[in-house]
């Protein structure tokens, strides 16, 4: 099996209606099932990788959304599971974001080092 | 090699041009007889729902007859057809959760429910994988 960097680019899509990001979802269904993967969060997603984040008591008319998805939760399941997660340090600047309240375990690199990053995978999948 | 490609799509119908590239490329590959394997993932297992119903159009002033304009499930149904003729093999598979919490279940029957472990295999024994991304940003 290939070794595969997956990017995630585009958060909270649909993260009330769903149980989960579908991009983290499939990837992690894709390691339960053998695949090796690695994971970049760029764009949007970085904010995912923010670990004091609560999406939860969402009401729509007389329906909660008990269960969204929890976004740093699922990254450290990912972790858990032997998955490596990248966090592109420029996108994360830019989003204003403290690199010190990131989850732990989550790798920051620039822009610059991406490139060099994918050379290391057979395949980049970008969700 | 094994003369196989994978796409993953994920856009439901009319709303990106990402499904009518992902299209051409299928379109191509079936030509050049190239087996395709098709996961299609949360709003993409829209794209074969058989109750999908062309519509007149009001602003061109057209019925549904002289608008002849194909629903996504016919575009598929198409390839499937040209697979046959191509003598090459075009493999669809809908994601099973994602066509349950839409109500998708009413699909054309070349395409067949699964879920990611047929996106797995299909990568596994592909010469490569197109991931189709529905970026918003």
């Amino acid at each position: 099996m290939s070794k595969i960097l997956s990017i995630v680019s585009t958060a909270y899509r649909a993260t009330q209606e769903e149980q989960d990001d579908a991009g983290l979802w499939v990837n992690r269904a894709l390691v339960n099932g053998g695949a090796e993967i690695d994971l970049l969060l760029q764009g949007s997603a970085v904010n995912y990788a923010v670990a004091r984040q609560d999406p939860t008591g969402l009401v729509i008319g007389s329906v909660a959304i008990e269960h969204p998805a929890i976004p740093p939760q699922d990254l450290k399941a990912l972790q858990a599971g032997g998955m490596q997660v990248f966090a592109d340090a420029t996108d994360i600047e830019a989003y204003g974001l403290d690199p010190e309240k990131l989850e732990p375990g989550v790798q920051l690199i620039t822009k610059g080092s991406i490139a060099g990053l994918f050379r290391k995978y057979e395949q980049v999948w970008q969700w | 090699m094994n003369n196989s490609i994978t796409l993953c799509i994920m856009d439901p119908p009319y709303e990106s041009a990402n499904t009518t590239t992902a299209f051409r490329l299928i379109d191509a590959a079936l030509r050049q007889h190239i087996e395709v394997n098709v996961f299609a993932f949360e709003g993409a297992v829209a794209l074969t729902v058989k109750d999908q119903m062309p519509h007149p159009n009001p602003v061109h002033g057209t019925t549904v007859e002289e608008e002849k304009h194909p629903t996504t499930k016919d575009l598929v149904v198409s390839l499937f057809d040209l697979a046959e003729s191509m003598k090459a093999d075009l493999n669809w598979v809908n994601c099973g959760l994602c066509v349950d919490e839409r109500g998708t279940g009413n699909f054309i029957d070349a395409a067949r429910r699964g879920g990611p472990p047929d996106f797995l295999q299909m990568v596994q024994s592909s010469d490569t994988t197109l991931v189709v991304p529905t970026r918003r940003d």
